[in-house]
């Protein structure tokens, strides 16, 4: 379970919400509302003020990379530091299968990044972020770039990850969407979010 | 120190020589550069500078005190880390951006003039004005231009590279694992200068200093032995004070939860 009491993060009147493990909270509101930085500051990449709990850990008192190993964030927009999408993975084995469910050819993991299309650069990025088997996952617009065929195959890694007990908050713009994969929505609006506790 | 073959010059000579700079005036006007009134400026700053720095050293250099010898030595340091840090595009905010490049250029400075004077040229005093201070001032001038080159590399970078890095940190890297390729980037901007004027030393550039000496009338063979020692000095001077700055930037840059700090950076100037 992740549970947030009174963060500050910029531009927002204190947050607290919670979400219990294996559940998906969407976090919805309009753009330029705030979603993004509240993702960034629960996954400790923007300096917040309150309090965040994992299970019955506070973030405190874990180093920030210790802590973003189990909560991570992963961006609308990814970045990417080597060539190949190869490259960026530990563990290879597994990653032509997981690729092809997400609808990517094997042969893109071997291409230079550059040549991705934007969608299969936020595909790859969402199988990178997952790899390591963190608990918490902060999806920013996970199928902002994708049609409705790979946009699909996104949701249902999602619901697998959901069931195996990964918990996710989720910043969507598609009321659909939410519906499928969210049990509870929460919004920002003028500042203040409404509907972070359960 | 006047050497038998030493002829001195006379101020008429220097203002033909000074008329030279017309042609930079010329080409500015011509191609309209815009630059006439930056370059009359800092070529009457040179003449300003380097006139008062004479008639400075002539006074130290007869006192042979080592307080005068601290103080202009400090004061060298002090304009040193401001160039340093004066034509970054993207400087630390506050009091932090003159802090490192200072602090770095000092603890460089008073190393290689221990190891250089007191050690390797020994002259008795061996806080002796007139190897110290120019000495110090050759280890400055070159270090300070591979720190600002390093810093301004490791911003820049840092600012460029901000999706990439942050997708590291986001992951669970360590800040000095998210930040390497930036790092090493800097450490190779910083430290080309010097390497490049290894290689190009002897067959292209006859450094000023050899050249000083030679035009004073030393022996080539003892200028070149003066050189080379000087070139080694500014070489290890280089590398420990570009390491030292962009390591201690990456810090800033980053904070003790590993998060990347680009707002400890200022807007660039226009």
């Amino acid at each position: 379970m992740l549970r947030i009491e009174n963060l500050e993060v910029f531009g927002l009147q204190p947050v607290s919400l919670d979400v219990r493990r294996g559940k998906c909270l969407a976090v919805q509101g309009p753009s330029g509302s705030g979603k993004t930085l509240l993702l960034r500051a629960i996954a400790d990449l923007d300096p917040a003020a309150g309090r965040v709990f994992l299970q019955d850990r506070e973030r405190s008192s874990m180093s920030g990379p210790q802590w973003r190993r189990h909560v991570r964030y992963s961006a609308a927009e990814p970045g990417w530091w080597r060539d190949t999408v190869r490259s960026h993975f530990a563990e290879t084995d597994a990653l032509e299968k997981q690729a092809k469910a997400l609808g990517l050819a094997s042969g893109k993991l071997d291409q230079p990044i550059t040549e991705l299309s934007t969608g299969e650069r936020q595909r790859f990025a969402l199988l990178r972020a997952v790899a390591d088997g963190p608990d918490v996952l902060l999806l920013d617009e996970p199928t902002g770039a994708l049609d409705p065929k790979a946009t699909r195959q996104v949701e249902t890694l999602v619901k697998r990850l959901l069931r195996s007990g990964v918990t996710v908050l989720l910043v969507s713009h598609d009321p659909a969407q939410v519906n499928r994969l969210a049990g509870r929505t929460c919004t920002i609006r003028g500042g203040r979010l409404t509907g972070g506790r359960s | 120190m006047t050497g038998a073959g030493y002829i001195e010059l006379s101020y008429f000579d220097l203002v033909l020589a000074a008329a030279l700079i017309l042609i930079n005036g010329l080409l500015s006007v011509a191609f309209r550069l815009g630059l006439e009134r930056t370059l009359a400026l800092n070529a009457a700053r040179m003449v300003v500078q380097l006139g008062a720095i004479g008639f400075v050293l002539k006074f130290i250099f007869a006192q042979t005190s080592p307080l005068w010898t601290l103080g202009l030595g400090l004061c060298m340091v002090l304009f040193a880390g401001r160039e340093a840090v004066a034509r970054q595009t993207r400087r630390f905010r506050g009091w932090v951006a003159y802090g490192l490049g200072t602090s770095t250029l000092l603890f460089v400075g008073l190393l290689a003039v221990l190891f250089g004077v007191g050690v390797l040229i020994g002259p008795d005093p061996w806080y002796s004005p007139r190897f110290v201070l120019p000495i110090l001032g050759m280890i400055l001038g070159n270090t300070l231009t591979g720190i600002s080159l390093g810093l301004d590399t490791l911003t820049t970078a840092a600012n460029r590279e901000r999706a990439s890095i942050e997708a590291r940190i986001a992951l669970g890297h360590t800040r000095n694992d998210a930040m390497s390729a930036v790092t090493r980037q800097a450490l190779r901007t910083g430290l080309m200068p010097i390497i490049n004027a290894m290689a190009a030393t002897g067959i292209v550039a006859l450094p000023g200093m050899m050249t000083g000496q030679i035009l004073a009338g030393v022996d080539p063979v003892q200028a070149t032995k003066y050189q080379l020692l000087i070139m080694f000095l500014i070489a290890g001077g280089t590398g420990l004070g570009v390491l030292i700055a962009v390591l201690g930037g990456m810090r800033l840059l980053t904070d003790d939860r590993h998060r990347l700090r680009l707002d400890r950076l200022e807007k660039p100037d226009q």
